[in-house]
């Protein structure tokens, strides 16, 4: 397949250039409670209700670390088909400020839980592999509120000590187009695996991008650029769109890329200067002596192993091969965990006589369309996998037409109702007694004979008025393949 | 009784027990000791009101069978007290009242005993002389002006003058086992991961241990048998099989092998002190055990090394006193200027001395070169001891390279004032038990202290070789009670 439609470069009058971007991805992991504290993570909470005294960095206090995040990160490293280190060690990351109560964050810095492994992309023109150069585990800083009062700054904590998880890419991604890719493929993994809720309104999801230009076809990379805590994927796009075009403009103009740290600026739609590398912390990383290093068994992996759901590859893979699906189909269905369990619920409620490519037409189509008006996940679908299963198989064995199936499905969204009952109550039965049918047909051919005397001359596009109506006067139910089998016998 | 305050921690439990004293009685003689003692200086915050209330409550309803009934006991004002001050000897945590307690302190306290109040150290036990305190010097029960070795010089110091029956201190790089030897009492550190580190204000992670203070090894075998527990709460408690030190004390050290390392006699040391390490060996020998030559190669780097590690561990531990959340707070122009003005007027010369040594080692381009090599070293100075014990079952060494000296003497040098730790650093570095004895005293009649190293949990092996040289050694502490009036 040709790659060459889809690249994604900048031209400038003589010159081409092409982008060059890694990403830090900050995984908030999913769990009850903090890396190295008891406290709850609950999002949303009355500001500092869910500190204690560890996470406020009283004096004496110790970190115990937290086994179900080490779980959880290590079973995202085997989601990402990662090395996992079976000796990882934490280091203190040592800078002041308000909402960082020790004065350092614990992380892990030479030695973390996960090393290399890699991430395949579903781009309109193929697969792209993404390195991934490793995972560590992180305890997240409070939060500093400056905009509350004009003197004071406010300090909430209820975050400080919340586990996250670092997923460092390698710079393999090319344009903004698999940056978007990427997060969601990375955000659908992580899904499956329960690790992450993904949520990036909420702050669970967030990355620091890494970006750089470099002439079309060079093999150096150019002077990087750090764009810090963009948390939706179209900020990153619109940073890297911005970011790109600046870099390429201070090579054209022949001046150089200074290496620093950047703000993407969401009103502005640009990115600015934060901190030079001459400004850059001195974070003096060291082995943390609060806590040992951390060793976990093979059989400890192993274990985790085994409690690794099918991932989103695999699933497509055996939709592909199992339900007859299109690739294009297949991605759709199993990029979001929810949606693939829907339609395997509607596949197995189906029964055996089953049409499951007319199932993934009503899913993709009026499903995610009643879904995207109503601003629902499907996994708040007002129609449940079992009813949406009986209205296609009603489709299926011709009890009604795909027409008053969307009738149907418009009853059934207002409390779930059984399609079955909404076509007895309505009388919506589709006809397919073939001597009523005759008879109707009769009635039409005589009340307009004129035209049935021009068909026969030779006017065929008149055979659609005819069916039309057929069609009208059964209300819509006549089975219309009953239709034209019988005007063409008729006429 | 009139001398109740005489009495060793061993003898007033056994008092108690047989209803011969209440826990009143006994609380009391220490409180008004401790009164007319205020010259000594050895207390920072006194909680005499308290003690006493819980000392009657003890006496309605006295449970005889814990390890410390109703004792009174002042603690070093490191570990932190559920609603007493506790300050690390810092103007930073003046006004700082845990809502918690130390686990160790909670072992204590578990125990029937109760607490007197928070005794001065070296400002976050940064010193050798407790002269670093923001509380001001205290003094040596021994002699006027002289020094009671630090950090824990508060707590030698009230052992020593009976202030308390008994006491806990920590040691980083000697601070239990230097004060000890200073004021002629007994001190033991323990393994690291012997004693929980929960609750105790850290200066360095990895060399931190909480121990007692003694008049006698008896009673420090009694209360480390209390204070040592396995605690989930501190990731580097060590869960072992712990001893009950005091009842299984013996004074039975036959056929015990015990090394004499060549490398502790170090350039410039007083003869004094060679004479009380000979002094040592021949009572060892007398208790049947047999002493050894070992080589212990690398000790002279253990000082440098220590000055690395535990600057470098205390620069980021100090980092939270920052007046943003507790303690002090200077007023500032921002955020920077607030915490440029709370951490020079909070912290004393020593401890921004410290914190600077430590900022520079791990600083990015001295990393490698300092703290890293110092890591290193660590290693090897472990390496010496395993390779010892391959031969010897203890190790025996002068506590302090000197007697106690006088207030100021070493303020201005503060490399000379780190000489003192000089025998007790390496042990804080490979993580082992040792225990400081009262062995002798020089020409000025001060004490002098003999120092027993262990295996990594063999607590009780040198308790009980300190037990039975103590019987031999017989010291007797010349203190005249100078300062009561």
């Amino acid at each position: 397949m040709s790659k060459k439609n889809s690249e994604y470069l900048i031209n400038r009058k003589d010159n081409q250039y092409e982008v060059v971007i890694g990403l830090e991805v900050h995984a908030q992991v999913l769990s009850e409670s903090k890396l190295f504290s008891t406290s709850a993570t609950k999002f949303g909470a009355e500001p500092n209700t869910q500190v204690s005294l560890v996470d406020a960095a009283f004096p004496g206090m110790l970190p115990v670390i937290n086994e179900f995040c080490v779980k959880q990160a290590i079973k995202t490293g085997i989601g990402l088909n990662a090395k996992i280190n079976k000796r990882s060690v934490f280091d203190r990351k040592n800078y002041f400020y308000a909402d960082l109560p020790q004065g350092y964050q614990i992380s892990q810095f030479k030695d973390p839980i996960v090393g290399e492994g890699k991430v395949i992309l579903d781009m309109p023109d193929g697969q792209k592999e993404i390195g991934i150069e490793r995972l560590h585990l992180e305890q997240d800083a409070g939060k500093s509120i400056h905009d509350l009062d004009p003197q004071n700054t406010f300090v909430d904590l209820n975050r400080s000590g919340v586990a996250l998880m670092e997923i460092v890419s390698k710079p393999d991604l090319r344009s903004p187009d698999e940056v978007s890719a990427y997060i969601k493929k990375l955000r659908s993994i992580m899904r499956y695996l329960g690790t992450c809720d993904g949520n990036m309104q909420e702050g669970s999801l967030r990355a620091d991008v890494n970006v750089s230009v470099r002439a079309k076809g060079s093999k150096e990379f150019g002077t990087r650029c750090e764009i810090k805590n963009v948390n939706s994927i179209k900020f990153m796009q619109m940073a890297i769109e911005y970011e790109a075009n600046r870099q390429v403009d201070l090579i054209e103009e022949g001046k150089s890329i200074d290496q620093e740290t950047r703000l993407f600026d969401t009103k502005k739609s640009e990115t600015r200067s934060m901190r030079s590398k001459e400004d850059a912390h001195d974070y003096r990383y060291f082995p943390d002596p609060d806590l040992l290093p951390l060793e976990v068994s093979e059989k400890f992996i192993e274990e985790l192993k085994n409690d690794i759901p099918e991932l989103p590859d695999d699933k497509k893979k055996r939709f592909i091969e199992e339900f007859r699906l299109s690739p294009y189909e297949a991605n759709i269905l199993v990029s979001d965990i929810d949606t693939a369990k829907y339609f395997e619920e509607v596949v197995a409620k189906m029964g055996k006589n089953k049409d499951i490519k007319l199932a993934v037409n009503w899913i993709t189509g009026e499903l995610f369309a009643v879904l995207n008006s109503k601003g629902l996940e499907i996994s708040q679908s007002p129609v449940s996998a079992k009813n949406f299963a009986i209205l296609i198989n009603l489709i299926k064995n011709g009890t009604i037409s795909g027409k008053i199936a969307k009738t149907v499905f418009e009853l059934m969204i207002d409390g779930d109702k059984d399609p079955q009952k909404i076509v007895e109550e309505k009388g919506l039965k589709q006809q397919s007694d073939p001597k009523a049918l005759e008879a109707l047909i009769d009635k039409i051919i005589n009340d307009n004979r004129e035209k049935a005397i021009e068909y026969k001359q030779g006017k065929e596009k008149l055979f659609g008025f005819f069916v039309g109506q057929a069609m009208k006067a059964s209300g819509g139910k006549a089975n219309p393949q009953l239709i034209n089998e019988i005007l063409k016998k008729k006429l | 009784m009139s001398d109740i305050t005489k009495q060793s921690l061993t003898e007033l439990v056994e008092n108690i027990k047989n209803k011969k004293l209440s826990s009143t009685d006994v609380t009391k003689a220490f409180i008004e000791r401790s009164e007319k003692s205020k010259e000594l200086n050895a207390y920072i915050t006194e909680d005499f009101t308290s003690a006493l209330d819980k000392a009657k409550k003890f006496d309605q309803k006295p449970n005889l069978d814990l390890k410390l009934p109703g004792i009174p006991m002042a603690v070093k004002d490191l570990f932190c007290t559920n609603n007493v001050k506790t300050t690390a000897g810092s103007k930073i945590l003046d006004n700082f009242v845990p809502t918690y307690e130390s686990t160790v302190t909670e072992n204590i306290w578990k125990e029937g005993a109760i607490l007197l109040g928070k005794l001065n150290c070296d400002e976050f036990a940064m010193g050798s002389s407790n002269e670093t305190s923001f509380f001001g010097n205290v003094q040596n029960p021994v002699d006027r002006d002289l020094v009671p070795g630090g950090s824990s010089g508060g707590s030698a110091s009230a052992v020593a003058g009976q202030l308390t029956p008994i006491t806990i201190g920590t040691d980083t790089g000697g601070s239990i086992r230097q004060p000890a030897s200073f004021t002629g009492t007994v001190g033991l550190k323990p393994t690291y991961g012997s004693c929980s580190r929960y609750g105790i204000v850290a200066f360095a992670s990895s060399l931190d241990q909480a121990g007692p203070m003694a008049q006698n090894v008896k009673d420090c075998a009694l209360l480390q048998e209390v204070i040592s527990t396995y605690d989930p709460k501190d990731s580097t408690s060590i869960d072992f099989k712990r001893n009950q030190y005091s009842k299984e004390l013996t004074n039975n050290i036959k056929g015990k092998k015990i090394g004499i390392p060549k490398e502790y006699r170090v350039d410039g040391m007083p003869k004094e002190i060679e004479d009380l390490w000979q002094k040592g060996i021949q009572y060892v020998k007398d208790c049947g055990a047999q002493t050894i030559d070992i080589s212990l190669p690398h000790t002279s780097y253990a000082l440098p090394t220590y000055y690395i590690v535990a600057p470098a561990e205390a620069s980021s531990n100090l980092a939270r006193y920052d007046g943003v959340k507790y303690g002090f707070r200077a007023k500032g122009e921002n955020l920077i200027d607030m915490y440029e003005k709370t951490r020079s007027e909070g912290f004393g010369a020593e401890v921004q001395r410290r914190i600077m040594i430590g900022t520079y080692v791990l600083s990015s381009g001295y990393y490698d070169a300092y703290y890293l090599k110092a890591q290193k070293v660590r290693k090897l100075i472990k390496n010496d001891f395993d390779e010892a014990y391959k031969k010897v079952d203890a190790i025996l060494t002068p506590s302090t390279p000197s007697s106690a000296f006088k207030i100021g003497e070493k303020t201005n040098d503060p490399v000379s004032m780190y000489l003192n730790d000089i025998f007790t650093v390496p042990v804080n570095l490979a993580g082992l038990p040792g225990i400081s004895i009262p062995a002798g005293h020089d020409s000025k009649g001060y004490p002098l202290g003999l120092q027993i190293i262990g295996k990594a949990f063999d607590e009780q092996n040198i308790l009980n070789i300190a037990f039975a040289m103590e019987e031999k050694i017989n010291f007797k502490n010349k203190i005249t009670d100078w300062w009561i009036k």
